[in-house]
């Protein structure tokens, strides 16, 4: 019998990464569809962590509830993740480092062994995936190809290289038929018809961002935002590009609202005790109207809380970041796919408002390959900036009630950016009408935001799912599963959780109840809703892990049950 | 602003040492501008939290572009300023306490990077604008709203920390002889590099010390303040060391080393980056 997706799972220490990427890639190559799931300790090298390959014959939208192989390189990692199995999955562990206690559905390789007797002792990695082909019926050749590719780098020696490899997966190969063991054949892929790239979702952001004008970045290192500050490291270079690693967030910050003042578009990227640090920043750059964006990575919280975990826990801390009446505009895509677009989004949206924009990803997404459609650069356009051309001095910036054209350094309209309440010119007041116009018109520019990505299906449906950020993969699955079961229920998606797109007000306006699946403790986004007056109610998990696509049919079921059954959700 | 400005009611006490230091500002940012040749619209004046602070809204004349943000902030919001467009003088305004307390973690950094920009530190010694509380230059022993028993801590030494930190130029002077600040102001803003000029900036209302620092003959005080010595070279980082370890205000450059800043280094990195359009970042990640 065939089966449309395979999981294997990787778990150990050293090699799980590689492991898992190469898989990735070459089912890619080989024109499935594929999505990673990556968990590290915060730890220099090494430690206990755990990769997912999710391979699929149509685009993924999770990281696969269960485990059809596991790849156990320790013992650690054996014990850890057996459990995680299907019935009939099948564990290949490193006979060379230990040997379970007797187990049906496993066999033992000694990877290192292996890849040594085939003349390269980094081969181990190729001794395994060799392993997983013939279990699953994957494309044996494909892996070949990927190795020919990889290692053919127009160096001495990559001959005798690309033979140890081809060698190794053969050897690998051939102890996984002795072994006897088979699972369902993965059905042949069908390869879009185009083109793709394979990418992570905090490189999406990156690259996203500077499509859409991004010219310079200040970040400090933190889990796991630290990617970005290196992608932009290495890409952002050049005439009139900026990246710089500063001293903290709060100089992090600071630098970005600086620059943003003097005519940059200009982003930074942290977690969530970054943004805890740039609160009253973020305040400044609000009051002072200046467009910058600040990327969220979220990691398990509160403090030092969880780093190298998934959660989706500082929604209240985005949308209402700083102290006094502000309300931040938030974008939080959905999937790697979505996280180039919002990078150019935020951009733009900085500028369209001139002011702070706040974009949320999370853990599971920024650390995950996923092979999506290649964007079309054409059409992802980056909004320029509206700079006052006027009279050298007496520019009012912050006197119409509607927003104007922004005074750059340099050129006409000397203005103060003031962080505190201040008349046109950017000098301070306490006049009450002058906090009541500054207040109102701050919070009026954020109408200009009212183009966020959404979805809307089944509008007619008295409940809908309506998931935010990177839960909507899983969540997109469980409803997919509940529709093909005949459960009425309705799909609302934004990507823009501040602020909402009109239609999709309107359907929350229209439904009896809104089932919120959220990876928090409190149901952030829920209770932001009930707050603007919709009906809405959380599923809620706080584990430091994504949901699984079972979990999430059950109890979206029960939660419906409960809703038609009388119980007040909300 | 202030000129044009009935609105913006915001007044340093009367004799503030801060109206001496904006005289001396406003003279310095003239004379950059004529002898560079660069519009005054290129100056951003980057203030913090304080009676300092005001200083963006009181400058007369010519206007220089302002921000007043938040306390202790000021570094990290002028380096994004002068990186985004480097042809940028940028300037610091802040008092002893945005300067040295709240914001002291950015001097190092600033200093380390040589970032090209100017510092005009205001220290009166005091928190005035929060009606007197000890400040990080407040001597050892003074009683003070906060501090009814006398301050337990010794007084921080800004000298000794600037040089500690790197900071590549080095003024010190008071706020009395404005013609002569602006002169070191225009020295400082003229060094390539992160320069600082620390100005004894008395408060009238919480910490009158123009009499400690001029002197009075008739109390029989003698004045802290003094000429740096003809011989001094501030080039010299130990004679330097020396004259900031000494008791009272000396009045010149401390200390003053050419070293490359920032941007020369971005110079040279930027000549071996390979700069790349998005398309072709893009394609890198085909599959």
């Amino acid at each position: 019998m065939g089966t449309t997706d395979l999981v294997v799972r990787f778990a150990g220490e050293a090699g799980v990464v590689t492991s898992a990427e190469s898989l990735a890639a070459t089912a890619a190559q080989a024109g499935y569809h594929v999505q990673t799931y990556a968990t590290f300790p915060s730890q220099i090298l090494g430690g206990p962590v755990h990769t997912q390959v999710h391979i699929s014959t149509s685009p993924t939208l999770s990281d696969g509830d269960d485990v059809d192989v596991l790849v156990a390189f320790s013992e650690d990692g054996f014990n850890n993740h057996k459990d995680s199995l299907v019935p009939d999955g099948v564990i290949i562990y490193n006979s060379g480092e230990f040997d379970p206690p007797g187990d049906s559905n496993s066999f033992g390789l000694p990877f290192d062994d292996i890849a040594k007797e085939v003349g390269n002792a980094r081969a181990s990695n190729m001794v395994v995936l060799g392993a997983i082909a013939p279990l699953a019926n994957f494309p044996l050749e494909a892996l070949k190809e990927y190795v020919t590719k990889r290692f053919t780098r127009g160096r001495p020696g990559d001959e005798q290289i690309v033979e140890a490899n081809s060698l190794a997966l053969d050897r690998g190969a051939e102890a996984a038929e002795k072994s006897g063991f088979h699972l369902a054949e993965l059905d042949p892929p069908i390869r879009p018809d185009y083109e793709q790239i394979m990418i992570s979702g905090n490189a999406a952001i990156a690259l996203g961002a500077v499509q859409g004008g991004l010219d310079f970045y200040a970040g400090y290192p933190i889990s796991p935002a630290t990617t970005v500050l290196v992608w932009m490291e290495a890409n952002l270079v050049g005439e009139d590009r900026f990246a710089y690693q500063v001293s903290s967030e709060i100089e992090a910050i600071g630098a970005i609202i600086g620059a943003g003042y003097n005519g940059r578009k200009s982003m930074t990227a942290t977690a969530g005790p970054g943004v805890a640090l740039m609160s009253e920043g973020l305040g400044f750059a609000w009051m002072a109207e200046i467009p910058c964006v600040v990327v969220d990575v979220q990691r398990g919280g509160p403090a030092t809380g969880l780093p190298t975990k998934t959660e989706q826990s500082d929604l209240f801390a985005c949308m209402y970041p700083a102290h006094g009446d502000v309300r931040m505009p938030v974008i939080a895509p959905g999937t790697v796919e979505e996280c180039f677009y919002a990078g150019a989004l935020a951009v733009n949206w900085a500028e369209r408002y001139q002011g702070p924009v706040m974009l949320m990803s999370e853990m599971q997404q920024a650390e995950r390959s996923q092979n999506i459609p290649k964007p079309d650069l054409s059409k992802v356009t980056a909004a320029g900036r509206e700079v006052y051309k006027g009279d050298m001095n007496g520019y009012q910036r912050y006197e119409p009630d509607e927003m104007g054209p922004m005074p750059l350094p340099g050129g006409p309209g000397a203005y103060v950016a003031n962080a505190s309440e201040h008349d046109g010119i950017g000098d301070s007041t306490h006049l009450p009408i002058r906090h009541i116009r500054g207040t109102e018109r701050r919070f009026g520019k954020l109408k200009l935001l009212n183009d966020g990505p959404h979805e809307i299906e089944n509008p007619d449906a008295a409940i809908a799912v309506m998931p935010w950020g990177g839960s909507k993969g899983p969540v997109r699955e469980a409803y997919l599963q509940l529709q093909e079961e005949g459960v009425d229920i309705g799909w609302l998606y934004s990507m823009t959780l501040h602020p909402l797109p009109e239609a999709i007000s309107e359907q929350l306006n229209k439904k009896e109840i809104v089932i919120v699946p959220e990876l928090n403790y409190q149901g952030q986004w829920s209770r932001l809703l009930r707050a603007d007056g919709y009906r809405a109610t959380s599923i809620t998990q706080y584990t430091g892990l994504p949901f699984k696509v079972g979990f999430l049919v059950e109890e979206i079921k029960q939660a419906v049950a409960a809703h038609k059954g009388g119980k007040v959700l909300v | 602003m202030s000129d044009r400005n009935a609105e913006y009611d915001f007044k340093w006490c009367p004799g503030c040492g801060d109206f001496g230091v904006k005289r001396a500002l406003e003279w310095a940012m003239q004379t950059y501008s004529e002898e560079t040749e660069t519009p005054m619209a290129d100056t951003v004046m980057v203030a913090g939290i304080g009676c300092s602070g005001n200083m963006v809204h009181l400058v007369e004349g010519e206007q220089p572009f302002g921000i007043h943000g938040i306390h202790g902030r000021t570094l990290p919001v002028a380096f994004g300023v002068k990186q985004a467009r480097p042809q940028t003088n940028t300037i610091i305004v802040a008092g002893d306490g945005d300067f040295l307390s709240i914001g002291a973690e950015h001097i190092g950094p600033a200093a380390q990077r040589n970032v090209d920009m100017t510092c005009v530190i205001m220290d009166n010694g005091v928190y005035g604008l929060t009606k007197g509380q000890a400040s990080p230059t407040t001597i050892f022993g003074t009683q003070t709203s906060s501090t009814p028993f006398g301050k337990l801590e010794a007084a921080v030494k800004p000298f000794e920390q600037y040089l500690a930190h790197g900071v590549s130029f080095i003024g010190s002077h008071y706020s009395s002889r404005p013609r002569d600040l602006a002169k070191l102001i225009g020295e400082a803003m003229n060094h390539k590099g992160f320069s600082i000029v620390h100005v004894q900036s008395p408060c009238t209302t919480y910490n009158d010390t123009f009499d400690l620092l001029k002197g009075n003959k008739k109390a029989g005080i003698a004045p802290l303040v003094y000429a740096i010595p003809e011989d001094h070279d501030p080039s010299d980082k130990e004679q330097a060391e020396k004259l900031a370890r000494a008791p009272g205000v000396p009045l010149g450059v401390i200390y003053k080393e050419d070293r490359p800043t920032l941007e020369d280094r971005q110079a040279e990195v930027r000549v071996k980056a390979r700069s790349r359009t998005p398309q072709e970042m893009l394609d890198t990640y085909a599959v």
